[in-house]
């Protein structure tokens, strides 16, 4: 299963932060963050409940990059 | 200017002015140091939250904290000397301003490349049964059916013409300027321009099946394949952070230390402030951002002329392209059967033909088409009967009251014709009126216009090899691949075949070297997929070649091969630039600054103006000129 966001950040720097971030959360088997698009493809674990493994995923990007948006 | 800029720019104005003005008021000691902290976290404070945050989070070597150490460290060393809070503030106003500029140029950048893919219908003109028409988005057309296409609109969904006639610009899809002919019965794309007439469209793709939805899909995933210089930035910056830090550190208190050993002056404040300088220097968003960026615009320019390309990566890969396969079928050549030359014996080449032209008419093989085409006024009253095919040799039937074989040297070997050979490459198509042989016709693929004038640009600028792989006879591979100065052919191949000779030109190139192989997606899959960068061409439509391809030529022109080595060698020139041209400048400042000779304005150049620099010549990707 993979869905595509729309995201908001500011710099390539901040968007690698955040793949890295949406990498690394339960739930997402992998995410590819695409700066110059402004988007955030995200592939889930079967069985995950996207909307739980979302908000987590926004949480954890917003650790590393406290300037960032993913519209949800 | 997003909101965001905006503020932001007011800021930067707001701690400028106040910069400037503070020089001019006479204080000094703390009620100086307060005054000048008003514009200081003007312009710093979401820094500063940033830098904390990072702490927190354990993510602290970023840039953020980079110039939080340092400008704070420049304060403090000017109010333990009582001495010019303006560096400090200098700094991190450098530091915005760089930021300001860059996600300015990257938004710019950004819009640049979308408006170049303005290919995104808005809307669907949904006709009914009872004849009216609606409005609605393309997603919501179902396969099958009716849509209305004006003049001026975008056709919104793939699908065959029911009516009308018109010509389409297909310009955004494939670069080319001139118009395409559309008329009832035609497939058309989705993402074209109707240029005059109205024409109806009987849709057959769902809208996120359709051309345009594929095409905008695949450009925007291209840049999430990462190239290997931005993985080699990315690793970079991961391990060069830190360690500047350290050096930084080690700057701070090691010379200070040995001098006071040796019993001289420690010089504290001096170390430290060359510490500063240096973290201020260490910043990589120069690499960071303009690398990313030269490939996305790359990219952006590439479909602009035609040709989309499915990741950095393949971008990369591309300018290295040393060897070149190509399918001959549909690739170098139409991949329509022609005639090429008429030989009769005793008759008029007209009559050959005719005769030819008659005896076909009811079949539905290939080659039986291209006789009807070559005798437009097939249709006329002679009489046929008789039609009887004979598996594997031809046709025989009675014409006009006389028995015509048409077929190969078997055929001709079976009714007893004694016939006669031809050196022409091609199929050779033999005709025998009521048994006396009357010649033959040979029928043949004709080149594609450009084939030879893209082999030479090709070998012009750099490709040492080119073969070209074929399934058909020694013969017409022979002939093709001499006119068009091929290094090397190979014929006879079954798909399989193709595979195994691209395995073993895999085998013996240099490691370094790319090779590409470029087919027209009709049974090529997994020779794509097996070359360093699969080419597939003419692709529009092809579902089967545009998933295997890494790159697609949105026409079948071979010269769009040259357009997309170019525009990848130009951008890989660009990031190379950037590379050699940040790092340079910045560890030259460091060693500057590590001795005394560079301040903290040179350490701000070094970091922001170095920048601006790369972002401005990553632009440059976005143009190409043929």
């Amino acid at each position: 299963m993979k869905k595509t966001y729309k995201i908001d950040v500011d710099c390539a720097n901040c968007a690698l932060k955040m793949e890295d971030a949406a990498k690394k959360t339960a739930g997402v088997k992998d995410a590819s963050v695409n700066f110059m698009a402004l988007k955030m493809k995200v592939e889930f674990e079967d069985g995950a409940d996207e909307g739980a493994v979302m908000a987590e995923v926004l949480k954890n990007c917003k650790k590393v990059e406290s300037d960032c948006e993913i519209m949800l | 200017m997003s909101k965001k800029q905006k503020k932001n720019l007011i800021r930067i104005i707001i701690a400028a002015i106040l910069m400037i003005a503070m020089r001019f008021v006479p204080v000094s000691g703390i009620p100086r140091f307060l005054l000048y902290m008003v514009p200081y976290l003007v312009i710093g404070y979401d820094i500063l939250i940033d830098a904390f945050k990072g702490i927190i989070n354990r993510q602290p070597f970023d840039e953020c904290l980079l110039m939080v150490i340092a400008t704070l460290g420049a304060i403090a060393l000017a109010l333990y000397e009582d001495g010019d809070y303006t560096e400090a503030i200098a700094v991190m106003l450098f530091y915005q301003i760089g930021e300001w500029f860059q996600s300015y140029a990257v938004g710019k950048s950004r819009k640049n490349i979308s408006d170049l893919m303005d290919i995104c219908p808005e809307y669907a003109n949904l006709l009914d049964d009872e004849g009216h028409v609606t409005k609605v988005d393309p997603d919501e057309v179902e396969v099958g059916s009716l849509i209305v296409v004006n003049a001026g609109e975008k056709i919104p969904l793939d699908g065959l013409v029911e009516e009308g006639d018109t010509m389409l610009d297909t310009a955004a899809l494939t670069g080319e300027s001139v118009p395409r002919h559309a008329k009832v019965g035609d497939e058309v794309i989705s993402g074209c321009i109707n240029q005059n007439g109205v024409i109806k469209i009987r849709t057959s793709k769902e809208y996120d099946e359709s051309t345009v939805a594929k095409v905008l899909e695949l450009i925007e995933d291209a840049s999430s394949r990462k190239s290997k210089s931005e993985d080699f930035i990315s690793k970079f910056a991961r391990i060069y952070t830190p360690a500047v830090v350290l050096a930084a550190v080690a700057l701070a208190v090691l010379p200070p230390l040995a001098l006071l050993i040796f019993g001289h002056n420690p010089n504290f404040g001096t170390w430290l402030y060359r510490a500063l300088t240096f973290l201020v220097i260490s910043c990589p968003c120069a690499l960071v951002v303009s690398i990313p960026l030269s490939f996305f615009a790359g990219i952006g320019s590439a479909s602009k002329h035609g040709v989309l390309v499915k990741g950095s990566n393949y971008l990369e890969a591309l300018a290295d392209t040393k060897t070149i396969v190509f399918d001959k079928t549909g690739t170098l050549t139409e991949g329509v059967f022609k005639v090429t030359s008429v030989h009769p014996k005793d008759i008029s080449e007209e009559e050959l033909l005719h005769m030819a032209a008659h005896v076909e008419r009811f079949s539905t093989h290939p080659i039986a088409n291209s006789l009807r085409l070559a005798y437009p006024n097939e249709a006329d009253d002679c009489e046929i009967k008789d039609v009887e095919e004979i598996s594997g040799h031809g046709i025989k039937a009675c014409v006009a009251g006389r028995i015509v074989a048409v077929g190969n040297s078997k055929l001709m070997d079976q009714i007893g014709a004694s016939w006669e050979d031809c050196d022409r490459a091609g199929t050779i198509i033999h005709v025998a009126i009521d048994g006396v042989y009357a010649g033959h016709i040979v029928i043949s693929d004709l080149l594609k216009e450009h084939s030879a004038l893209a082999i030479e640009r090709l070998k012009k600028s750099g490709v040492k090899k080119t073969v070209m792989l074929t399934g058909d006879r020694l013969a017409v591979a022979a002939s093709v691949a001499g006119e068009l100065k091929l290094d090397e052919f190979h014929a006879e191949l079954l798909p399989q075949d193709k595979v195994a000779k691209v395995e073993e030109l895999l085998e013996n190139k240099k490691k370094n070297e790319i090779l590409a192989f470029v087919g027209d997606g009709i049974n090529d899959a997994p020779v794509l997929t097996r070359a360093d960068v699969g080419i597939a061409m003419g692709a529009l439509g092809s579902d089967a070649a545009v998933e295997a391809a890494d790159v697609v030529l949105m026409d079948d022109d071979p010269l769009k091969i040259t357009t997309a080595i170019r525009i990848s060698r130009k951008c890989l020139k660009i990031v190379k630039e950037n590379i050699y041209f940040a790092l340079g400048v910045k560890f030259i400042c460091l060693i500057l600054g590590a001795i005394g000779v560079a301040n903290m304005w040179v350490a701000v150049f070094a970091d922001v103006g170095v920048m601006v620099i790369a972002v401005l010549n990553a632009m440059r990707c976005l143009i190409y000129k043929d």
